[in-house]
């Protein structure tokens, strides 16, 4: 490290040795300026020329090619966007009609269901009357014979009775005449 | 070796304007305004460093830019900002210079920082022709652009008629300053930051030497680490600073009513 930092040292000392012609900062040594005038006066035509041919036009292109990049994709993007929103409302409309065209079918199969329940209703109910019907018929044959009867059991009762407790005034025809009265009134 | 070193007080012998010799390149003899000098070789340096930042790294033009065309477009889309900015857009028609200004004072300020490198904008005579060239440039458009107009923008209307003619002769003064202040402020910048280092330098050597193992290096390589960091900012934001002044004195000569 010590030997290292003498070494520098001995080239600090050597440099100050060659500077030693200019006394103070070197920035004030005049005589240098012509040749630092010469030198930066061609860097800067050197310079000048090179970003005014080639730095500025290439990356001024450079930078409006990717403005026109970007609004191209940007319009693309517009017409995508378009385009999807088109699709979403052709969906919106398939929707509807499809949920149209159900409420539709819905209604129809209904109707139809209803009609040949209707039929089906008044086809049960004829049956029933036609049912009732004939079984009133039947009971009133019933009820007709059922009173005949009575009629008969009461006349043959009433004339036996008759006969026997009076056995004089028997008569058959009267006795039925009589049971006939009664079972009307 | 150790002949050089009989003086222990030569340990502290710094010379911090050492650096900024200008010296010829090849042999020993006088510096002729032709002599490939230091000055010479760091502004080539600086060349290359742009031809290759600004010219091989945006050679394939990419729409969507590689590393190198990112940081040259940002640097041609903040001095153009920088421009419309300050002068508005009739001020384009002088991007090419302003431009070739901020690349060439930018190199040179950054290579500066390199070790054993010279720093061509410390010389006041380097920045002394880069001002007078604005200056000059800026009077002559002024003139040429407005006529006689261009005198307006010593003669502030806004102000008070009494105070006006106060108010002139300070702005002529302040005018023909210009040229000095905006290239002194540069070099001296340049300069300031580059000799510290140096001076903190010195001290390292001299700790290094007089201190057990050379534990004193440690004080002033750190403090020359900070002053280095803070020099990277200077550099950058003098180039900048040089750069938007020129825009500052070109929108007066495009347009003079303030």
């Amino acid at each position: 490290m010590a030997s290292e930092t003498t070494n520098d040292a001995g080239q600090v000392a050597d440099a100050a040795a060659h500077a030693g012609e200019s006394v103070g900062m070197p920035q004030l040594d005049f005589s240098t300026f012509p040749n630092q005038i010469f030198w930066l006066v061609l860097s800067l035509i050197v310079v000048y020329f090179i970003v005014a041919k080639v730095i500025l036009p290439r990356i001024g292109g450079v930078i409006e090619e990717r403005h026109s990049v970007i609004s191209d994709y940007i319009g693309q993007a517009a017409d995508f966007k378009k385009q999807a929103e088109k699709a979403e409302a052709d969906y919106e409309a398939a929707l509807k009609e499809a949920r149209s065209s159900a409420q539709a079918i819905a209604a129809e199969t209904k109707a139809e269901i209803q009609k040949e329940l209707d039929k089906a209703v008044a086809k049960a109910d004829a049956e029933i009357g036609a049912k009732t019907a004939e079984s009133e018929a039947a009971i009133a044959v019933i009820r007709e014979s059922a009173v005949e009867n009575v009629r008969e059991v009461a006349t043959v009762t009433a004339g036996e009775i008759v006969s026997a407790l009076m056995p004089s005034v028997s008569d058959d025809a009267a006795v039925a005449k009589a049971i006939t009265a009664r079972m009307k009134g | 070796m150790a002949g050089d070193n009989q003086d222990v007080g030569g340990q502290l012998n710094i010379h911090p304007m050492d650096q900024f010799v200008i010296h010829p390149l090849f042999g020993d003899g006088p510096v002729h305004w032709y002599t490939p000098t230091n000055v010479t070789l760091w502004l080539g340096v600086a060349i290359a460093a742009i031809v290759l930042l600004m010219v091989l790294a945006t050679r394939g033009r990419a729409v969507v830019p590689s590393r190198g065309q990112s940081v040259a477009e940002i640097i041609y889309s903040f001095v153009r900002g920088m421009i419309v900015d300050i002068t508005g857009e009739d001020g384009l028609k002088y991007f090419p210079y302003i431009m070739t200004l901020f690349l060439l004072i930018l190199f040179t300020n950054v290579l500066g920082l390199l070790p054993y490198s010279f720093t061509v904008t410390s010389h006041i005579g380097v920045t002394g022709v880069l001002a007078m060239a604005v200056f000059t440039a800026v009077t002559v458009l002024g003139f040429v652009k407005n006529g006689g107009k261009f005198l307006k923008i010593f003669w502030i209307s806004e102000a008070p008629l009494a105070l006006r003619p106060i108010l002139a002769i300070i702005e002529i003064i302040s005018y023909f300053v210009r040229p000095v202040s905006h290239s002194i402020r540069l070099a001296g910048n340049m300069m300031a930051g580059h000799a510290v280092i140096k001076v903190f330098a010195g001290f390292a050597a001299a700790l290094a030497f007089y201190t057990p193992l050379g534990v004193g290096l440690i004080g002033p390589v750190v403090a020359i680490m900070a002053i280095y960091g803070l020099e990277l900012l200077v550099v950058v934001i003098q180039a900048y600073v040089f750069t938007i002044l020129t825009c500052v004195y070109l929108n007066d000569a495009l347009h003079p009513g303030h």
